[in-house]
C-alpha cells in the first residue's frame, strides 16, 4: 500500500492508532460516534518518516542522542537545539508537502463561509502534535509536544507542521524517553490539523470524578476563552461536578479568571490577555452549557467503553445548542486501572450499616464541600 | 453580626398582654425554676414543621402523644444506641423541642445489642408486621368511631332499672371521654412503631448511596425509591374518578353552575344519573374523605368530610380537564420508568460487596417506604379527623349546658380541664344543683382567645440555648432536617449568599427549572384562588393538596425537607418545588414572578 501522508480525522480507525496516534484516532472515533468535533485532517507518521528517512539525517540525530547525557540540562539543550533547527530548516519531500497543502485547502473548503473575511486561504487551525511509540500506540506523551494555535495559510501550516515533528525533540522529550525506555528511532509523530474554534470559554473534562474515581459524575474545568489557559494551569477553572446519570448539577465552584487566550484575528494570532472586571467572577458556563457537555461527555463514554479526559470549547461563532464541541480525547489513566474501591463489606449486615449510620449521625444535608474536584493538569 | 448561641428560655420575654399565658398548659410542659439548670444546658429549636401555630391547650395531645411515643419507642422499646426521647417545651404557646442523646460511649455501646435484636426482628418481618398494624390501625379507628357519646337525660331510661344495670350516662359520658382520650394515645404509640425505624433504613441507604457517589443528589436518591403507590395519593385519586364519572354519568354540568356542594348535590339529587353519582360519592367517602386539609395536628384543620368546598373544587377542575382532553393521571409510569433507569444505571457502575449491600438497601428503603407515607394518612387524616368530630360531640354536650358559646370554644381548655369540666357536669347532672362552668367557662375562655390571639403575633425565635458544636442525634437530623449548617442559617452566619444568583435558597424537593407567577397561600381555605401556572408558595404543603399539584407549576415551602410530604407528592406530581426556604410566604408577594430551580433549590424573584 502507498503511504498515505493525510488522513481526514473521520478515517482514523483504531487500527490507523501508529499512523495517527491516539489523538487521531480519539477525534476518528467522537466524529463517527456523531460528536461534535471541528473538522480536520491527520498528517501521519508516514508523513514524518518520509521527512526524516529521506537523505536520512537521522544517523545524525542518532549519534547527538547517543552522546548526550540526560542528567546534563545544558547539554540536552543544546543538543536539543542542533536536532530541531536541523529539522525545521529541511524542505519537506515535495509530495508530504503537497499533501499538507491539499489537505488544509479541502478542510477550508469544507468548512464553507465559517472562515472569517470569507477567504478560504485565510481560516485559521490549531496544528498539534501527536507522539507515538512504536511499540506502545497507547502510551501517554500528554502535553510533551507542542500545539500551534491560529495557524492562517498553507505556508504557515507546512511550516508549523515541522515544528511539530521537530518537537519529538525537546529537552524534555529526550530526557522522558530516555527515562521511560522508549527507543528514540521508534518513536514518532503524528500531526493533528484542525480547524480553530473561537472558543467563547473552553477547557477540559473527566467522564469520573479525578478525586476519588466516581463514575457516575462528570468533572468540568472551565475557563474563558481557548481552552490553553485551562490545560497549562495558568488560571484556576470554574469547576463544576455533574451527576451524568441523574443529569443533574451536583456541585459548582466559580473561580476568579485573571487571564484567557483570545484570537487576533488580524494579527494571526493567539493573544494572552487580562479578563475584563465584569466577567472575571462570572460562571464561565451556563447550566444549559453544562449539561450539554455532560451529556457529549457520556455519549463519547459510553461509544468508547471506558473513561476518558476530553478537550472542550464553546464556539463563540456559533449558536447554542450547536456551539459546544469537543477538541479531544484521551483514555483517563488514573482511575481507569483500578479495581473499584469497595466502600462496604460483604460481612457487614443491612442492619449493621444502620446501627453505623445512627452513631454517626445521619447527614442528609451539609458537611462542608471536600477538596476542589480537579486540580491542575499534568 | 452572627451570635454563637441563642437566649436562654429564660431570657426571652413575654410578649406585651400575652401575660399568663402559662396557665394555658400543664405545669410539666413549661420551662422552670426547678429545672432550670438542666433547661439551659439544653439545646432547644422551635418545631414549626409540625406545629408551626400557637397549641391549642386541648390540641396539645397531638404533641404530647408523640413526646411519649416517640421517645418510648427510641428508648424503652428498640433501644436505638444512642438517642433516647425528643422533649418538649411551651415558650410563649410554641412548641420548642429539645434531642435527648446518649452522651456515654460505653452506655451507646451496651444498647447496640439489644437494637439489634429488636429492630432487627422488626426488619426481618417487616411485610407481616406492617400487615398486622394496618389492621389495627383501622381497628383503633372502628374503636373510635364506635365510642358512643350521648347527653345527660332528665330520667335515665326505664331499661337501666329493668336491666339492673346500675350504671348511668354519667358514667357512660365519662367512660366515653377517657375512650377517646386513651385511643388517641393509642394512635400515636402505633405512628411510631414502625417511623423510627422506617426513618433509620431509609437514612442509612440515603447515606449509603452518598458514599458510593458522593455529591449524588438528595433528590436523585429519593427517586430511586419513588413511584410506589402510597395511600396518600388515594384520596386525590378518588376525585379524579369522581370526575370521570361525573362525565361519564353526563351529569358535570352540575359541578359548572354552583361552587357549594350542597346546591350541587340538590341538582343531583333530582335525576337518576345525578343519585348514581351521590352513591359513588358516598363510597369514596369513608375512608378517602377523612382527609386534612392541614397536617392533621390542629383541631381547626379542614377536613374534606366536614367541608366538601375543597374536594368538589377539585372534581370541578378536574372534571374540565377530563373534557378538554388533558391527562389527569399522575405521571406513574414517568417515575417508575425513571425510578428503574435510575437505579440500574448507578448500580451498573458497582461490584462486589458494594454492589450486593446497594441492591440489599435500596430494597430495604422500598419496604419501608410505604408506612413511612401510610402512616400519615392513617393516624394525622383518617383517624384524626375522626378524633376531632368526636371531640365536638363533647363540645355540643358543653354547649348544650351552657358551658361554651360555641362547640370549638372547648379546644381552649386542655385535655384534663375538659375531664374536670365534665366532672362539674355530671356532679350538677346528679345533684340537681348549678355547675360552676356556665359562670366560669365563657370568661375564661374569652380571656384565653384574647390571649392567643396576642399570642400568635409573637414571632417564634428559631432555637433557644447554646447549640452543640454538631449535631449528630439522627432523629432531629432525620425527622427535622437539622443540622449544624441550618442553625448556622438561624443564628446569621449563613455565609456567602450575597454573591448568590437567587434570592432564596431551600432543599431541592423536586427536580426541574420553571417560571411562574407566585401565589402565596397562607391556608387551605385560600386554595381556591390557585390558577393554572402559578407558583404555589405556602407555609408548608400538604397531600390533601392534591388537585392543587395538577395546576401549579412549582412549590415553594418556608417548612420541610428531603423527606417532607411536599417534596415526596411533587415528585410524585412532576412538578418542581424548593422546600424549607424559611421565609418564602414573608419575602414573596402573590403576583410576583419567580424562577424555580427545584434541581438546585433555589428561587429567584425576577420583579
Amino acid at each position: 500500500m502507498d503511504p498515505s501522508y493525510i488522513l481526514p480525522f473521520e478515517s482514523c480507525t483504531e487500527d490507523c492508532v501508529g499512523l495517527v496516534g491516539g489523538k487521531g484516532t480519539g477525534l476518528g472515533s467522537m466524529i463517527r460516534a456523531g460528536i461534535p468535533v471541528p473538522p480536520g485532517v491527520a498528517v501521519t507518521t508516514d508523513a514524518y518518516r518520509a521527512m526524516l528517512g529521506s537523505g536520512r539525517s537521522e544517523g545524525a540525530i542518532d549519534k547527538l542522542l547517543d552522546e548526550v547525557d540526560p542528567d546534563d540540562a545544558d547539554g540536552l539543550e543544546e543538543v536539543s537545539q542542533r536536532i530541531r533547527t536541523g529539522i525545521e530548516a529541511r524542505s519537506m519531500p515535495p509530495d508530504v508537502e503537497a499533501e499538507i497543502r491539499q489537505g488544509y485547502e479541502e478542510l477550508t473548503h469544507r468548512s464553507g463561509a465559517a472562515h472569517p473575511n470569507g477567504d478560504p486561504s485565510t481560516m485559521p487551525v490549531a496544528v498539534r502534535s501527536s507522539a507515538t511509540a512504536e511499540d506502545l500506540p497507547g502510551a501517554s506523551f500528554a502535553g510533551q509536544q507542542d500545539t500551534f494555535l491560529w495557524v492562517v495559510g498553507a505556508d504557515a501550516v507546512v511550516e508549523h507542521v515541522k515544528r511539530c515533528w521537530s518537537s519529538l525533540y525537546t529537552g524534555r522529550a529526550i530526557a522522558y524517553r530516555h527515562e521511560q525506555g522508549f527507543d528514540h528511532e521508534k518513536v514518532y509523530m503524528s500531526v493533528c490539523i484542525q480547524k480553530m474554534v473561537n472558543a467563547r470559554s473552553a477547557g477540559v473534562m473527566f467522564t469520573l470524578n479525578p478525586i476519588n474515581g466516581d463514575r457516575s459524575k462528570v468533572a468540568i474545568d472551565a475557563s474563558w476563552g481557548l481552552g490553553e489557559s485551562v490545560a497549562s494551569g495558568e488560571v484556576t477553572p470554574d469547576n463544576y461536578l455533574v451527576d451524568k446519570i441523574a443529569g443533574r448539577i451536583a456541585r459548582r465552584t466559580v473561580s476568579s479568571k485573571a487571564i484567557e487566550y483570545v484570537a487576533i484575528p488580524a494579527g494571526r494570532r493567539v493573544e494572552r490577555a487580562e479578563v475584563p472586571e465584569d466577567r472575571r467572577d462570572a460562571p464561565s458556563l451556563n447550566d444549559d452549557e453544562i449539561l450539554a457537555l455532560t451529556e457529549l461527555a457520556r455519549r463519547v463514554e459510553s461509544h468508547q467503553g471506558r473513561p476518558l479526559d476530553l478537550e472542550w470549547a464553546v464556539d463563540a461563532d456559533l449558536d447554542p445548542p450547536n456551539n459546544i464541541v469537543l477538541l479531544q480525547s484521551r483514555p483517563e489513566t488514573v482511575w481507569s486501572g483500578r479495581d473499584r474501591n469497595q466502600v462496604s463489606s460483604a460481612e457487614k449486615s443491612t442492619l449493621d450499616h444502620i446501627v453505623a449510620n445512627l452513631l454517626t449521625g445521619v447527614r442528609v444535608r451539609g458537611g462542608k464541600p471536600g477538596p476542589r474536584e480537579s486540580g491542575g493538569r499534568e | 453580626m452572627s451570635e454563637t448561641r441563642f437566649p436562654s428560655p429564660f431570657e426571652v420575654p413575654t410578649p406585651e398582654g400575652c401575660e399568663g399565658w402559662e396557665n394555658l398548659y400543664p405545669y410539666y410542659y413549661l420551662f422552670s425554676e426547678e429545672r432550670k439548670e438542666f433547661e439551659e444546658s439544653k439545646f432547644w429549636f422551635f418545631d414549626g414543621m409540625h406545629h408551626p401555630e400557637v397549641l391549642y391547650p386541648f390540641d396539645t395531645i397531638t404533641s404530647e402523644s408523640w413526646w411519649v411515643a416517640l421517645g418510648e419507642m427510641n428508648s424503652r422499646v428498640y433501644i436505638v444506641p444512642p438517642a433516647l426521647g425528643i422533649d418538649q417545651r411551651v415558650l410563649n404557646g410554641r412548641l420548642y423541642i429539645s434531642a435527648n442523646a446518649i452522651m456515654d460511649e460505653e452506655v451507646v455501646g451496651a444498647r447496640v445489642a439489644h437494637f439489634m435484636e429488636r429492630a432487627g426482628y422488626y426488619y426481618e418481618h417487616w411485610g407481616e408486621l406492617y400487615e398486622k398494624w394496618q389492621g389495627k390501625a383501622r381497628e383503633t379507628v372502628e374503636e373510635l368511631k364506635a365510642v358512643e357519646v350521648k347527653p345527660l337525660p332528665e330520667m335515665e331510661d326505664l331499661e337501666t332499672v329493668r336491666a339492673g344495670r346500675g350504671l348511668t350516662s354519667a358514667y357512660d359520658i365519662l367512660v366515653a371521654y377517657n375512650r377517646v382520650i386513651e385511643n388517641m394515645h393509642k394512635i400515636w404509640h402505633l405512628h411510631f412503631e414502625f417511623l423510627n425505624l422506617g426513618y433509620a433504613a431509609y437514612l442509612t441507604y440515603f447515606g449509603f448511596c452518598k458514599q458510593l457517589f458522593p455529591d449524588i443528589p438528595d433528590q436523585v436518591v429519593a427517586q430511586m425509591v419513588a413511584g410506589i403507590d402510597v395511600l396518600l395519593f388515594r384520596p386525590d385519586a378518588e376525585l379524579k374518578k369522581l370526575a370521570a364519572k361525573a362525565v361519564d354519568f353526563g351529569v358535570a354540568e352540575a359541578f359548572k353552575n354552583d361552587t357549594d356542594p350542597t346546591a350541587v348535590i340538590a341538582t343531583l339529587e333530582q335525576t337518576d344519573d345525578g343519585r348514581r353519582w351521590i352513591a359513588e360519592l358516598e363510597k369514596a367517602k369513608d375512608p378517602w374523605f377523612y382527609f386534612s386539609t392541614g397536617s392533621g395536628f390542629y383541631h381547626h384543620h379542614k377536613t374534606w368530610i366536614n367541608d366538601q368546598t375543597y374536594p368538589f373544587s377539585g372534581i370541578t377542575d378536574y372534571i374540565a380537564k377530563i373534557e378538554a382532553g388533558e391527562s389527569i393521571e399522575r405521571p406513574m409510569d414517568d417515575v417508575i420508568a425513571e425510578r428503574d433507569r435510575l437505579s440500574a444505571e448507578y448500580s451498573a457502575l458497582l461490584d462486589g460487596d458494594d454492589l450486593k449491600n446497594f441492591n440489599d438497601q435500596l430494597g430495604l428503603a422500598r419496604t419501608v417506604f410505604p408506612f413511612i407515607e401510610d402512616h400519615n394518612f392513617y393516624v394525622e387524616h383518617w383517624h384524626h379527623a375522626v378524633f376531632w368530630n368526636k371531640m365536638r360531640e363533647f363540645g355540643q354536650i358543653f354547649v348544650d349546658n351552657d358551658f361554651f358559646a360555641e362547640v370549638d370554644d372547648m379546644f381552649y381548655l386542655h385535655r384534663f380541664e375538659v375531664e374536670a369540666a365534665l366532672y362539674d357536669l355530671i356532679a350538677s347532672w346528679g345533684v340537681g344543683t348549678p355547675a360552676r362552668g356556665p359562670a366560669y367557662w365563657p370568661k375564661e375562655v374569652a380571656r384565653r382567645k384574647a390571649l392567643f390571639e396576642k399570642l400568635s403575633e409573637w414571632t417564634p425565635i428559631p432555637a433557644l440555648g447554646e447549640p452543640p458544636e454538631v449535631v449528630t442525634e439522627p432523629f432531629t437530623i432525620m425527622l427535622w432536617g437539622i443540622t449544624s449548617d441550618s442553625i448556622q442559617n438561624w443564628l446569621g452566619m449563613g455565609g456567602d449568599e450575597d454573591v448568590a444568583d437567587y434570592d432564596l435558597k431551600g432543599f431541592p424537593g423536586s427536580p426541574g427549572t420553571v417560571e411562574g407567577p407566585a401565589r402565596v397561600i397562607l391556608s387551605a381555605d385560600e386554595l381556591h384562588d390557585v390558577r393554572e401556572g402559578d407558583v404555589l408558595v405556602c407555609p408548608i404543603t400538604n397531600p390533601s393538596w392534591g388537585p392543587a399539584f395538577s395546576k401549579i407549576a412549582a412549590a415553594v415551602t418556608d417548612i420541610g425537607g428531603m423527606m417532607s410530604h411536599a417534596s415526596i407528592v411533587c415528585r410524585e406530581y412532576g412538578v418542581p418545588a424548593v422546600i424549607g426556604t424559611g421565609f418564602a410566604t414573608q419575602k414573596i408577594e402573590t403576583g410576583q414572578r419567580l424562577l424555580v430551580n427545584g434541581s438546585e433549590g433555589t428561587v429567584k424573584i425576577l420583579d
